[in-house]
């Protein structure tokens, strides 16, 4: 237990300084500390706000065929069209606005990866804290499991599961979910280990409490600070994730397209010089998933008390 | 082994012992089949260990880092099960409390830890970790729960307007202050205290010693005080506990352990307890180091290490006996006239 007693006293140290603040209050300051961190955040509220408006901003429906021309198709950024209309970034081999597919498409990869990361979360959340609380053989099963899982490479699992599931939105989310439980569960378990040994939890043990509640309102809270970042670095992969099915054909019907098939739709017309077909679409992919790392970069420096100054 | 003659006590060990075996996975049990060195390891944290604690004794518990006394102190708080033996509380069995009825009872035993810091939730509010147990045991209502942590939190020296506070806005001696806080709210008569002040400034340490004994005139409380520091423990106890590699080799009163220390390994500790008194001293360390618990020496464990070690000490166990009115030792040597 002596151990115990040098990291304790060096912490007491490292928070003394904020004696008044608040634990919230003190996480906003540090995390404004990185004025890189700041840009990656607007930048990211800025793309949420555009797909989240998508449908009121947009000039176009790129959903409604019916008002979609086929003679405008493939005209460059701000060429105009023979109806007279312009299109700022021009249009795709359909006559689609790039403009309103890019913004519908930012639409459908935010929230295809959100809610996926949601679901793996929980459902890893669960299994990891079953595993690392219970131990013995839920241990051994649980992460024998989740070893397998990780050993393929995610989109092989993900091909396959659409393979046999076939497209659509939530068919493609089940398949991320799939792939990406396995990391919060193993987040999850080693995080918990690591708390379980402290003498809080003993200290609840003693003080007669429940094992749910133990588990939920001491073990968890103290669990959160990790899950967080990889939360945050696993909703850009699954939007990359998605992106890549898409391209291969596999992920969303061509009717609605998310990012990665509008990009996929332009690829044969790159060496042709309509670049802009897959530009665009690929810029703005790129920024999302920047931002979004830039913003999990700062969580984890501000979250992970070892890099605590 | 007896207490003070005549009173029942209030928690009683019989021949305790706790070994913790690391099992060997697949990998490990393959590699052992084909004769690698990778073998199933067995602690002996503790080796048929009796004690009984009267009503109100403060007993202190002494001991090098490894010899067993955390293990034991969280053996007596239900924090481990006992490999074998068993535990009595009011002369009844443990599990006897395990009922939701007997509540009260399994809460008289509570633990204050060492570590001021990894012993409180850094995620809640001190009125949490001191009000979460006693509302959720039906002790106070969850509305009155401000009040009564105020309340305590005065009887340990804390400003209750600190309630709403989180751990790491204190600093340590008020850490340990809310560590015991959290043990009395629910009420108990008996206090396992852990290297409670261990981790504090000696200046703070004899303020949070004297709270601990006032507070036990206050509630009729009685310690098991688990230390390795035995000027910490002779301010404090009724009687001392020394132990040893997961035995007890001396159990004694205060007094009579430091006037008329009988085993050599106690005597060898009183030793090193630095004195105002002496400027001038010889200083002979015990020889040595605490063998591994992993394969402890035969027959009285110290033997490797006694300075007046006979031949018989090398395999057989010394019992624990009583050597004058309530002093017992462990020691061949009390044998030989």
């Amino acid at each position: 237990m002596a151990d115990a007693e040098g990291t304790g006293t060096a912490a007491a140290a490292a928070t003394g300084g904020a004696a008044a603040i608040g634990p919230w209050a003190r996480f906003r300051a540090e995390f404004a500390e990185s004025r890189l961190a700041m840009v990656g955040l607007a930048l990211l509220a800025a793309i949420v706000v555009l797909g989240l408006l998508a449908p009121v901003i947009s000039p176009q429906n790129p959903y409604d065929l019916a008002q979609l021309d086929v003679m405008d198709s493939k005209l460059a950024p701000g060429e105009e069209s023979a109806t007279g209309k312009t299109y700022w970034l021009g249009t795709d081999d359909q006559g689609r606005d790039m403009l309103s597919g890019i913004l519908y498409g930012l639409r459908i990869s935010l929230g295809v990866g959100i809610t996926s990361t949601v679901f793996a979360l929980a459902i890893g959340l669960f299994f990891g804290l079953l595993a690392a609380y219970f131990g013995g053989w839920t241990d051994t099963l649980v992460m024998r499991v989740v070893d397998i899982q990780l050993s393929f490479p995610a989109i092989l699992i993900a091909l396959v599961l659409l393979a046999v599931l076939g497209q659509g939105v939530g068919k493609i989310v089940v398949a991320l979910v799939t792939v990406q439980w396995a990391y919060y569960a193993r987040t999850v378990r080693s995080a918990a280990l690591v708390e379980r040994q402290k003498e809080y939890v003993e200290a609840a043990r003693v003080l007669a409490l429940g094992r749910a509640r133990i588990v939920f309102r001491h073990l968890l809270p103290n669990c959160l600070p990790p899950l967080i970042v990889v939360a945050t670095v696993q909703v850009a992969h699954a939007i990359a994730l998605e992106a890549t099915l898409s391209f291969l054909g596999l992920g969303l019907p061509i009717t609605e397209p998310s990012l990665g098939l509008l990009i996929s739709n332009g690829f044969q017309y790159l060496l042709s010089g309509k670049y802009w077909i897959s530009f665009y679409p690929g810029i703005a992919l790129l920024l999302t998933i920047m931002s979004i790392n830039l913003v999990a970069d700062q969580l984890r420096d501000v979250l992970n008390p070892r890099l605590r100054r | 082994m007896s207490t003070t003659p005549g009173s029942a006590p209030l928690l009683e060990l019989r021949a305790i012992s706790k070994r913790f075996t690391s099992r060997l996975d697949l990998a490990g049990r393959i590699a052992a089949r084909l004769g690698a060195g990778a073998r199933e390891q067995t602690v002996h944290a503790l080796d048929r260990v009796d004690l009984a604690i009267a009503p109100g004794e403060v007993v202190g518990l002494v001991g090098e880092s490894g010899c067993g006394k955390s293990t034991l102190g969280r053996i007596v708080s239900r924090i481990l099960e006992p490999t074998e033996g068993e535990r009595r509380w009011k002369g009844r069995p443990y599990a006897e409390y395990d009922a939701p009825s007997a509540r009260a009872e399994r809460l008289a035993i509570q633990m204050v830890f060492q570590d001021p810091f990894a012993s409180l939730n850094p995620r809640m509010r001190i009125a949490d970790v001191i009000g979460e147990a006693p509302v959720v045991h039906g002790i106070v209502a969850s509305r009155e729960r401000d009040e009564y942590v105020a309340g305590i939190m005065a009887r340990v020296g804390l400003d209750a307007g600190l309630a709403k506070r989180f751990p790491h806005q204190f600093s340590g001696g008020q850490r340990s202050r809310i560590g015991i806080a959290r043990a009395l709210a629910v009420k108990p008569r008996f206090l396992v205290c852990d290297e409670a002040v261990a981790a504090l400034d000696v200046s703070i340490q004899a303020q949070v010693l004297n709270l601990f004994i006032r507070l036990r005139e206050e509630f009729g409380l009685t310690y098991l005080f688990i230390s390795h520091d035995l000027g910490v423990v002779r301010h404090l106890s009724d009687r001392v506990v020394i132990m040893y590699l997961g035995r007890i080799v001396e159990s004694a009163p205060t007094g009579e352990v430091f006037s008329r220390a009988n085993h050599p390994y106690t005597r060898a500790l009183l030793a090193e307890v630095p004195r105002l008194e002496a400027t001038k001293r010889a200083y002979v360390p015990i020889r040595g180091e605490i063998p591994s618990p992993l394969d402890p020496p035969g027959g009285c464990h110290f033997h490797p290490r006694c300075p007046v070690a006979l031949p018989r000490c090398k395999s057989e166990v010394p019992a624990l006996r009583e050597i004058a009115p309530g002093h017992h030792s462990a020691c061949h040597l009390n044998d030989t006239p």
